[in-house]
């Protein structure tokens, strides 16, 4: 297997730069735990949920969104310029990266697998409609479909249409109906 | 460069596996993760623009096969070695008197003579403001450069030599073209660039759909058009 092949060489790269010295292996642990525990899609919920219930938020977040996030001071990698894009009924938009797997890590997390895998890199530029029925996301004919090859240091991430349901959620319940799959664009909330 | 990361709108690949939604699934993937920041901080690697390089410098077939952590270490391996901070015989041996099997797939492809980056450089923070001012503004008419390089960029080949619609501007930021290599930032202006799908990806494509790419102002010449 391929994986178990790279997981030695990494071992073996990951021993002899500590034994080196030129690492130490707390770093690593502390990487980790930060990882696991404070960067991950909760940080884009936030965000979210926020913007479906602050009109002067949800402005100011599609107008330039990284000034709009500045004051959450949200760990886990930089976004030196943030763009929200907003789904409409008539315009879906979805996140790609077909050069490497560039991703709002701040706000998301580390990618799903599925992203950084050359079907969905190679596909969702082309045929974007087979590949969200692939989702389970049917996107009618005569909507629009944008989407975005994060080529640069831009960082994209979806504003999700917020469903009829939640018109009069409290935040708890808003925070928990926002899914990391709607902010990259795979999925529409219900 | 013509690379096998460039994946933009090739075929093949099959169904996109949706349930493979774990950002990390095993241990060592979250310790190659670590390992690359900590290479990052140590100085190992010089910027993000030269490690993409590495990785898409790495072997194809590994590329395909290796999942995103084994590139990743591919390319973090490629650096160290280029770096002179390891060599590939004792990484090599150190690797197989922990298993793996002698006709392994080596990912890492050190060069002889790398380039070499002036340190320290590290930073993440990549826009940068310019004297000059931008060739293009939002509406603008414009078409990418249609050759590849053998060197790193962020034009995909999907995208070279397409007509296309500047739809923002994102001021000055790190050139990745120069940066890779050593090169000086080199900033240049960023731009959004709209692209139909009949653009890329011929006349049978899907009207509705347009692809968004952010473009380097030295991948893009103005066009005669002005219309819609």
């Amino acid at each position: 297997m391929g994986d178990t092949d790279a997981a030695l060489r990494a071992e073996a790269l990951e021993r002899l730069l500590v034994e080196k010295g030129l690492i130490d292996p707390a770093h690593l642990d502390g990487i980790i735990e930060m990882f696991n525990t404070r960067v991950g899609p909760m940080n884009g919920a936030r965000v979210v949920a926020r913007a479906w219930r602050d009109p002067v938020f949800r402005q100011s977040l599609l107008h330039d969104g990284s000034s709009a996030i500045a004051s959450y001071g949200f760990e886990g990698g930089q976004v030196d310029k943030l763009v929200v894009v907003e789904n409409t009924p008539d315009v879906h938009n979805v996140v790609v990266c077909t050069l490497c797997s560039c991703y709002p890590w701040a706000l998301l997390g580390l990618p799903p697998k599925w992203y950084k895998d050359p079907a969905y890199r190679s596909r969702i530029v082309r045929e974007p409609r087979v590949v969200l029925r692939e989702f389970g996301l049917a996107i009618a004919p005569q909507r629009e479909i944008r989407v975005w090859d994060s080529s640069a240091e831009i960082r994209y991430m979806v504003l999700p249409m917020m469903p009829d349901r939640l018109r009069d959620a409290d935040d708890a319940t808003l925070l928990d109906a926002v899914s990391r799959d709607a902010m990259i664009g795979v999925q529409e909330l219900t | 460069m013509d690379g096998i990361h460039d994946l933009g709108g090739r075929q093949g690949h099959g169904a996109v596996d949706v349930g493979a939604g774990a950002a990390i699934d095993a241990v060592w993937e979250a310790r190659v993760f670590a390992l690359v920041q900590v290479a990052f901080r140590a100085g190992f690697i010089r910027n993000t623009d030269q490690f993409r390089h590495a990785v898409e410098r790495i072997d194809p077939a590994a590329y395909l096969t290796q999942g995103y952590f084994g590139r990743w270490t591919g390319g973090l391996e490629t650096l160290l070695v280029e770096a002179g901070v390891l060599d590939s015989a004792t990484i090599d041996s150190r690797a197989r008197a922990l298993g793996l099997p002698d006709n392994a797939r080596i990912a890492a492809r050190p060069r002889l003579q790398p380039d070499r980056i002036p340190h320290p450089p590290t930073t993440f923070h990549n826009a940068r403001s310019l004297a000059t001012q931008p060739r293009f503004a939002i509406g603008d008419a414009v078409v990418t450069c249609c050759h590849g390089t053998s060197t790193h960029t962020r034009l995909p080949g999907y995208a070279r030599g397409r007509h296309g619609r500047v739809v923002a501007c994102h001021g000055g930021w790190v050139f990745p073209d120069s940066n890779a290599h050593g090169h000086g930032e080199d900033p240049q202006y960023l731009y959004t660039v709209a692209f139909s799908a009949q653009t890329l990806w011929g006349e049978e494509a899907d009207p509705m759909l347009s692809v968004r790419l952010d473009l380097f102002e030295p991948y893009l010449e103005a066009t005669g058009d002005t219309d819609g």
